[in-house]
């Protein structure tokens, strides 16, 4: 109180992050995977490291030389589990995006109107939620051809109901909040009202959901891709290299185990961060 | 004449019946002018407020018939986009909690900032520099601007929201209870600030209230009001010194007496009618000690004793309201 220093509210959030161990400790797993996804050109070759096939050098044990092992074409287990995240990382955050806008913005505007538009808005994607996210983008994958494009849009479409959800809810009891009335009264637009006086108080639920769902959405990709509806080989997807795996689980299970370490930990991460984010971005939990 | 409110009769149309909120209000406040709207919670004074904005929450409420004159403006035919140009520029409003008045996400001054973008033709810049004049306006230091609303204490969060009022130096401000929220020190702080604002930027008032302490502080005029009716209507000194209707009496008995410290509190007896069933003839006939046959059956015609000064009550008539004495203090 005596410090009336300048501050924004993401300098605010920040530091209240970093009194968060395991939001910390999130966080920086996933820089180092996200570094990693960014880097892996760098360092790699897509033709002759990822994808280049080495027939004298298969199966081979981790070791100091491939540090994951070398599955049965003689690839570098380490260097497709590097490359494989620039796909899950992408697909899983782009679908998360586009998912938030789609789904966001149906449910920010069902919530501030209600009426007529909310039953539409709302039956609509109470229809979609009938059917499991995962099944949808199944179906929606099957239907269309399995392209990184066609999966995002599959997560995306499938997810869309979970995010007008989370967006419409704390919007309904937000509008009715004396602040946005005091906002009419100062004559502001409903867009004005909806994107900076509503959203903004419902960021903490739109934040862990969007950070889980990017979570669900990367193992869906796996799951898809482990179902050859996905990412087709070769490309090095953790879920196809999973797929890939099967038959050496019991010989080689380095080559199951590295593929599922990374997504297990991509996913630990964006968790403990999304929790982290959630308690940071409340300047109400202070 | 600033705002001029003629027969306004606001329902709300729930579930459970129609809730007669407003039946027949009538107001009047020149320019300049603070006008006083007294009365007890659900008498309707809040919808007043809001009916002035047009932000009468539709639905469950509509505005059933009557009219709202801002300068001789019909403001119940104005289109939505044009109600936003007056809203927060030429009439803002102060609301009831200022606890819960501001966006908890937003610093103060972001929100002082937004109503003066919003009406002003000024940068992002200049609307951050004057938002910060005008905390010091209302005696907050500039650079506290930057805090969000849980750092200032109860009285400065109110004194954030009187600046909000004031960014566009609107003609009219409606300051709902804009102290009830408050603690007694403050209280009269804040009115003590309010009424040199007033004094400064010239603006007229409607100051609601169910506290005669700062009507007699800061009106000029005083309209009672009970079940969506203006029962009384005259100068702070008529209503005060020549007070006619019965229940502007009732109000005046529940107030502690300072000269006798003992003598006990005379409440109004009864409670205030349920507006989904209001009592035939006038309202306040059931609670009401002078109450005879044809106050069940005909609602009272207005009375007046001076120009400006009337009441509705069936116990008055021509001759005797000037002299007064009927009812007794």
């Amino acid at each position: 109180m005596n410090n009336p220093k300048k501050r924004s509210q993401w300098a605010d959030a920040w530091r209240r992050l970093q009194k968060n161990k395991l939001a910390v400790c999130g966080l920086v797993i996933f820089t180092v995977l996200v570094l990693g996804a960014l880097a892996a050109p760098l360092f790699l070759d897509y033709e002759t490291d990822v994808t280049g096939i080495n027939a004298q050098n298969r199966l081979q044990s981790p070791s100091s030389e491939n540090w994951f092992g070398t599955d049965r074409l003689g690839r570098d287990v380490f260097a497709r589990v590097v490359w494989g995240s620039r796909y899950s990382l992408s697909i899983g955050f782009s679908a998360a995006a586009i998912s938030l806008l789609l789904g966001g913005t149906i449910g920010a505007i069902a919530g501030y109107y209600g009426g007529m538009i909310d039953h539409v808005f709302m039956r609509v994607m109470d229809i979609l939620q009938a059917i499991p996210a995962t099944l949808l983008a199944i179906c929606i994958a099957a239907a269309l051809d399995p392209s990184p494009r066609n999966i995002v849009i599959a997560i995306a479409v499938s997810f869309c109901p979970s995010f007008a959800r989370v967006v419409r809810g704390p919007i309904l009891s937000i509008r009715e909040m004396e602040y946005v009335e005091a906002a009419k009264a100062i004559g502001a637009k409903n867009r004005t009202i909806i994107f900076s006086h509503i959203i903004p108080n419902c960021m903490g639920p739109i934040i862990v959901q969007t950070t889980l769902s990017v979570a669900i959405m990367i193992l869906i990709v796996s799951g898809l891709s482990f179902l050859g509806l996905g990412i087709q080989p070769p490309t090095p997807e953790w879920g196809a290299m999973l797929a890939e795996s099967r038959s050496h689980i019991r010989d080689h299970s380095y080559l199951a185990f590295f593929p599922g370490l990374a997504i297990m930990t991509t996913i630990l991460s964006l968790n403990m961060l999304g929790d982290g984010l959630r308690d940071a971005l409340d300047p109400r939990l202070k | 004449m600033t705002l001029e409110i003629n027969n306004l009769v606001v329902e709300y149309r729930t579930p459970d019946g129609v809730v007669h909120a407003l039946n027949g209000m009538d107001l009047q406040l020149e320019k300049g002018m603070t006008l006083g709207l007294v009365g007890e919670t659900g008498a309707g004074k809040t919808t007043t407020a809001l009916s002035i904005l047009r932000l009468v929450p539709n639905p469950p409420g509509v505005i059933a018939d009557g009219n709202i004159k801002l300068n001789g403006e019909e403001i119940l035919k104005k289109s939505e986009r044009q109600m936003d140009e007056i809203r927060g520029k030429v009439v803002s409003m102060i609301f009831q909690d200022p606890m819960t008045s501001l966006n908890p996400v937003l610093t103060v001054e972001d929100q002082i900032a937004e109503v003066i973008e919003r009406h002003e033709d000024v940068s992002y810049k200049e609307s951050y520099k004057k938002a910060r004049e005008m905390l010091e306006m209302v005696g907050i230091p500039g650079s506290r601007g930057s805090d969000y609303p849980h750092q200032f204490s109860g009285g400065m969060k109110q004194r954030a929201v009187i600046a909000i009022a004031l960014a566009c130096n609107p003609e009219l401000l409606i300051a709902d209870e804009p102290t009830t929220a408050l603690d007694v020190t403050i209280q009269a702080q804040v009115l003590e600030m309010m009424k040199s604002l007033r004094e400064k930027n010239k603006m007229s008032m409607l100051m609601i209230t169910h506290d005669l302490g700062i009507v007699a502080e800061i009106c000029d005029t005083v309209s009672v009001i009970y079940a969506g009716r203006v029962v009384e209507h005259g100068t702070l000194k008529d209503v005060f010194d020549n007070t006619r209707h019965p229940y502007t009496e009732g109000l005046f008995n529940s107030l502690p007496n300072l000269t006798n410290r003992k003598a006990k509190l005379k409440p109004i007896k009864g409670l205030m009618p349920d507006p989904i069933h209001l009592p035939a003839g006038c309202s306040f006939h059931p609670r009401c000690n002078y109450a005879t046959e044809i106050c069940a059956k005909e609602r009272p015609e207005k009375v007046f004793r001076t120009e400006r000064h009337f009441t509705e009550c069936h116990l008055y008539n021509e001759e005797n309201i000037i002299k007064g004495g009927v009812i007794k203090r």
